[in-house]
């Protein structure tokens, strides 16, 4: 009995350090891609000296990041101050305990699996929040108001989104989900059914997960032009790490989601691509094809990141309250009346 | 069970602590962020109840964004000082608070004394998806549709009575 007990806790635990793991590969890398292909769009060249095409630069500068003095500013709060960053971090890297890399990767399929990612990723506003406060500065309060603002009015669309193809899936847990999109061709997958309610649905939720993750169109709440640097302009060294290692970690999130909830997740899009595959090999495919779709929309963000401006603060809350949501109750209404009436097949 | 019984207690233990910490807190954000432990904590004490869904709507609901909204406020109007004279303008309140804190502590132990001594059902196994979206959402919408059609109501009233009162010019 004992015995066994160690052993799935051994088991947790490695899954939870391979994970790990991951994130920490996942966002070295898509910080430097972040880096070249912004680069390239802006007509230079981006790092490319460290290792072969730059790619050791990440490395490089995350053990710069873990030399440097740790400041902590003399008005500031130093309990909450230091605590901010793993308020922060934490909940971004629990949300990977239902994410589902492919078939039978993944680590607990939670039955209330899209409720626990929204659940736990809106912890994570607290501890912008509170860092921006501790830290005894105008900016980063400034940053701190808005961050609560905007999260709270783009919180509630994201999950009316969501909701749309729970609707049609009829199941909360992530693998369910996957199941109602499967049968080999990509015209299965939500996107491309339900007379292009999910599809609106897509719209809404990336809008909506853009401005979750503070990414641009919608960083407001670091707006560097304005606030220098909003709520963390006075983290340095790790502290600050762990903010942009959130940042990467949650924008990966949500390409992740996205593709897990309209983009038929692990399923391949044509079925003599890996359908009719079993054990190890089924799982190394789905593991491909989960990756490779959510690397599309992780090069989207970083295409919207090097080509759009900011808004301004008066145009996102009219746009979130005014405009998204009225939008997202709409399409709530319709998936809901279109499967209750039986117009599609599900 | 003896495990079940151990987290119990470990999470009993931080609700209670917590809450004190929110009332005894001299600075208004520490009181929001034990308010926020208190919440985690009463969800995790209902996982232990297997009410998966109810837990993580405690979470994202309140942990999550009402207390965000707590926090904004409470930072935006920088309560620290204000304490003491909110105390003056509220001059019957110092008499009440305590007055109806002793009505409920009462209420509260005889309800747990008339428990105590009754006869505990034995536990029976749950039945099956017990906690999960579905069958609640079935109860919210058939037995309890009255209760939960009156609560979205009366929160349809606050925000209606927020927005009048904040759009009133002085």
């Amino acid at each position: 009995m004992n015995k066994e007990l160690l052993l799935t806790a051994g088991i947790h635990l490695l899954v939870a350090i391979v994970i790990l793991g991951f994130i920490l590969f996942v966002v070295m890398y898509m910080i430097w891609g972040l880096r070249r292909i912004m680069g390239f769009m802006q007509v230079r060249i981006g790092p490319n000296r460290l290792g072969w095409q730059g790619l050791l630069q990440t490395p490089a500068d995350a053990l710069k990041l873990l030399q440097k003095e740790d400041v902590i500013p003399k008005g500031a709060d130093r309990w909450l101050f230091t605590i901010a960053p793993i308020i922060v971090f934490v909940p971004a890297y629990m949300v990977y305990v239902v994410m589902p890399f492919g078939d039978g990767l993944i680590a607990k399929d939670l039955n209330i699996g899209i409720l626990y990612v929204s659940a736990i990723t809106s912890i994570a506003v607290i501890g912008i929040v509170i860092a921006g406060w501790a830290s005894n500065n105008k900016w980063s309060l400034l940053g701190a108001f808005r961050a609560a603002a905007q999260l709270v009015a783009y919180e509630v669309p994201m999950i009316l989104a969501l909701c749309v193809p729970v609707i049609f899936a009829g199941s909360l847990r992530m693998g369910g989900i996957i199941e109602a999109q499967e049968g080999g061709w990509f015209t299965n997958w939500f996107i491309f059914r339900g007379y292009g309610i999910p599809a609106l649905a897509f719209l809404i939720y990336m809008a909506a997960g853009l401005a979750e993750v503070n990414h641009i169109p919608f960083d407001i709440m670091e707006a560097e032009s304005e606030l220098v640097a909003g709520f963390n302009v006075e983290y340095s060294g790790m502290k600050f790490a762990l903010f942009f290692l959130e940042e990467f970690a949650a924008a990966f999130t949500i390409c992740a989601i996205a593709v897990t909830l309209f983009f038929g997740g692990w399923h391949a899009p044509f079925p003599f691509l890996g359908e009719n595959l079993t054990g190890i090999a089924k799982m190394a495919v789905s593991l491909f094809w989960f990756l490779a779709k959510t690397a599309v929309f992780v090069f989207v963000l970083m295409w919207i990141r090097a080509t759009w401006p900011r808004v301004r603060v008066d145009q996102l809350m009219n746009f979130g309250w005014k405009v998204m949501i009225p939008m997202g109750l709409f399409i709530l209404l319709a998936a809901g009346t279109v499967v209750t009436l039986g117009w599609v097949k599900l | 069970m003896i495990a079940e019984l151990v987290i119990f207690i470990i999470l009993g233990i931080v609700a209670v602590s917590s809450a004190f910490a929110v009332i005894l807190s001299k600075n208004p954000v520490y009181a929001v962020l034990f308010l926020v432990i208190n919440f985690f904590a009463l969800a995790m004490l209902y996982l232990v109840l297997s009410a998966q869904f109810v837990a993580f709507i405690q979470i994202l609901v309140y942990a999550g964004a009402i207390m965000v909204l707590f926090l904004f406020v409470v930072m935006l109007l920088n309560l620290t000082g204000a304490i003491e004279s909110l105390q003056d303008k509220l001059p019957a309140q110092r008499w009440l608070a305590p007055a109806l804190g002793m009505v409920l502590l009462v209420e509260i132990a005889v309800v747990f004394l008339s428990g105590f001594f009754a006869q505990v059902p034995e536990a029976s196994e749950l039945p099956e998806g017990f906690g999960t979206s579905a069958p609640v959402g079935m109860l919210l919408f058939s037995r309890y549709v009255l209760p939960f059609e009156v609560t979205s109501a009366v929160l349809l009233i606050a925000m209606v009575g927020s927005i009048v009162l904040a759009k009133r010019r002085p």
